[in-house]
């Protein structure tokens, strides 16, 4: 079972204790200049966004079949039984394919750096495996951020749907977008008001699908296509072969 | 020797100084501050170009030993050993790219140890670094011929039938899966240029640009070393490059009519003139072109068409990696000067290898090659200012 969070941006007050908490949690400087910023980057992997009087948390999704796990040629992010989808820095070579790919932005780069890293939230994965919350789960004063098990916190947030249908949209974000992500999404308004990828732009298919489709088919076509360079290689050869033998035999025979 | 310092030399020689410099920049202080690459456009003008044109410009390799060694086409075997050399350097060159634009360049061999089956980049990695040394057994008896060792030549021509069916088998799978690449990115390439069949494509393509590249160079080394050039063989060229830019343009129509794309790429758009530009250069000129019988027969009428086409298939190559993103990230990505300068000195140094290669190494035919040098160093030059214009394009 994994674990999951669920933000419901209708209880968020917009205090940005989980952006403190995140900081603190993976040794990032915080002060009010990176409160101020409206925008995730490599010092800040969680933003809580404004908008009037409506609020909206961004982070890694840790999707169930992350597109940046399988694009990654050295293996260096994977999904945690867990949930978290974790990144191992020593095994990174920097190709960025993983920014690239991601339908949620969220891997950024120490652009600065001459050692540069690929930053994003990795959902605490130390205090998942030890059976607490993350950091911003347990700062948050009002449960906009909740942690627990994804399957207890869909159906709760079916319910609140349910007890509430005119505080929210009839949808929780991250159900079933590119195959189902371990944070979840209920708000008032669209998501995508708020920069998130629209559900029917991304669609409900796992991303690493679309590769698949193509990379399950090497394994067979490597020696397929072996073979019939070969044989085509043999066929040509062999004809030359035969040529240059009957014309020896013709020179042989007119001296016989 | 007096080295004469003529016109191109000294572009050239600024062309170095300006990389060195781009290069200490990179180094020095990151990619942050040597490219305009950011979070929302990660992949910039090095990937686009040193690594997706870089590789398809260096298919003539795989294109000239296919038709040569496997469908016995003996008539264009003066052409193998020049795209084998540019298919070499090319790839040697590509690794000197990435090794700008990856983060952590110093980890590469991390590809080794650390492997992702599932992922595109690792089958190309893996590919590109086999092949490299495919190529550079395919290579090595030029430079054995040119010192007279008889044996080891022998021992390469016994393995040569695994290095041919090897070479065009890793050739297929690696320029293919370059378009793979992207097919991860549905909702963030633009549907111009995202495709289910980008693979066949980019294999498409690159069979085409191997044809082009090998009538390029064969006329470009020709004016160099003052040789004659042997117009039966660009003829033949000519005429597998007209049919191979046919079927690339048919697959391309095929997927916009099945895609029901048709109305809208000709809708005039910030990416419709692009795809135009790229449609143009690739196909509708060059066709239009060898589709005279007197252009099909004329070395200058195929250098034409040929270059044109070149320049059509790179604009395809940066369109689907650059252009092709600006609507998804929302603004756009124009390299900074450092990117360009770095580009232009690793294109400049495969020049220079190619023609220091040339001069030495019995690549080209012997009995042509003995009136060359001085006539040569004269006419280098124009491969170098081909070079500037299309870097900065």
């Amino acid at each position: 079972m994994s674990k999951a969070l669920l933000y419901d941006s209708t209880i968020c007050i917009g205090c940005k204790q989980c952006e403190q908490a995140c900081a603190t949690q993976n040794k990032l400087p915080y002060n009010d200049t990176i409160a101020a910023e409206e925008r995730q980057s490599e010092h800040k992997y969680t933003v809580v966004m404004t908008k009037g009087d409506k609020f909206m948390r961004r982070l890694c999704m840790h999707c169930e079949h992350p597109a940046c796990a399988s694009v990654c040629p050295v293996g260096a992010f994977h999904k945690t039984k867990e949930g978290p989808v974790v990144y191992d820095v020593w095994k990174c070579i920097g190709c960025r394919y993983c920014m690239a790919t991601c339908v949620f932005s969220q891997p950024k780069y120490e652009w600065g750096s001459l050692n540069p890293r690929v930053r994003k939230c990795i959902m605490c994965p130390e205090r998942v495996v030890a059976g607490q919350q993350t950091a911003c789960a347990e700062i948050c004063p009002t449960g906009a951020t909740k942690f627990g098990e994804r399957d207890d916190l869909i159906k709760e947030a079916q319910d609140r749907i349910r007890q509430n249908p005119s505080t929210y949209l009839n949808r929780i974000y991250g159900l079933h977008e590119v195959g189902g992500t371990c944070v979840l999404i209920l708000s008032g308004v669209k998501a995508e008001e708020f920069g998130y990828p629209a559900s029917e732009k991304i669609g409900d298919i796992p991303m690493p699908e679309y590769t698949g489709r193509v990379m399950e088919r090497v394994p067979d076509f490597i020696p397929l296509w072996s073979v019939v360079l070969g044989g085509i290689y043999w066929i040509s050869h062999r004809r030359q072969e035969v040529a240059a033998a009957e014309a020896n035999e013709k020179k042989n025979g007119s001296v016989l | 020797m007096r080295i004469k310092l003529t016109f191109w030399r000294i572009v050239f020689l600024v062309v170095m100084v300006m990389g060195l410099y781009s290069a200490y920049v990179r180094y020095a202080h990151g990619l942050g501050a040597a490219t305009n690459m950011t979070d929302q456009f990660p992949w910039g003008f090095w990937i686009g170009f040193d690594c997706l044109c870089g590789v398809m410009l260096a298919a003539g390799g795989f294109c000239m030993v296919g038709a040569v060694y496997l469908f016995n086409v003996e008539s264009l075997h003066s052409v193998v050993r020049p795209a084998v050399l540019t298919a070499f350097l090319g790839y040697l060159l590509f690794i000197v790219g990435l090794l700008f634009d990856l983060g952590r360049p110093w980890f590469i061999w991390h590809q080794l140890i650390y492997m992702n089956p599932h992922s595109v980049m690792f089958e190309v990695g893996m590919c590109v670094m086999t092949y490299t040394t495919v190529l550079f057994f395919e290579f090595l008896p030029s430079v054995f011929e040119r010192f007279n060792l008889t044996r080891p030549i022998r021992w390469i021509h016994k393995i040569y039938p695994v290095l041919i069916v090897a070479g065009i088998l890793l050739s297929t799978l690696h320029q293919s899966s370059l378009g793979s690449l992207y097919l991860i990115m549905p909702s963030k390439l633009h549907p111009f240029w995202y495709s289910p069949a980008l693979p066949f494509f980019f294999f498409g393509s690159a069979v085409a640009v191997g044809l082009a590249m090998t009538i390029f160079e064969s006329t470009q080394s020709a004016k160099a070393l003052g040789r004659h050039l042997e117009l039966s063989v660009l003829v033949r060229l000519g005429g597998a490059l007209l049919v191979a830019l046919w079927v690339n343009a048919l697959l391309r129509f095929e997927d916009y009519f099945r895609r029901d794309m048709l109305r809208q790429i000709l809708k005039p758009s910030y990416e419709a003139y692009f795809l135009w530009l790229e449609l143009a250069l690739s196909f509708v000129i060059p066709i239009t072109l060898l589709s005279f019988k007197k252009v099909r027969l004329s070395p200058n009428g195929l250098y034409l068409a040929s270059v044109i086409s070149l320049f059509g298939f790179i604009t395809n190559r940066l369109n689907v990696s650059l252009i092709g993103f600006e609507t998804y990230v929302g603004h756009h990505y124009v390299p900074k000067w450092t990117e360009f300068s770095v580009t232009l000195m690793i294109v400049a140094m495969g020049f220079f290898l190619f023609r220091v290669a040339v001069q030495y190494l019995p690549i080209f035919p012997k009995e042509e090659f003995v009136h060359a040098p001085l006539a040569a160093l004269k006419t280098a030059p124009p491969s170098v200012s081909a070079v500037l214009e299309h870097a900065g394009d």
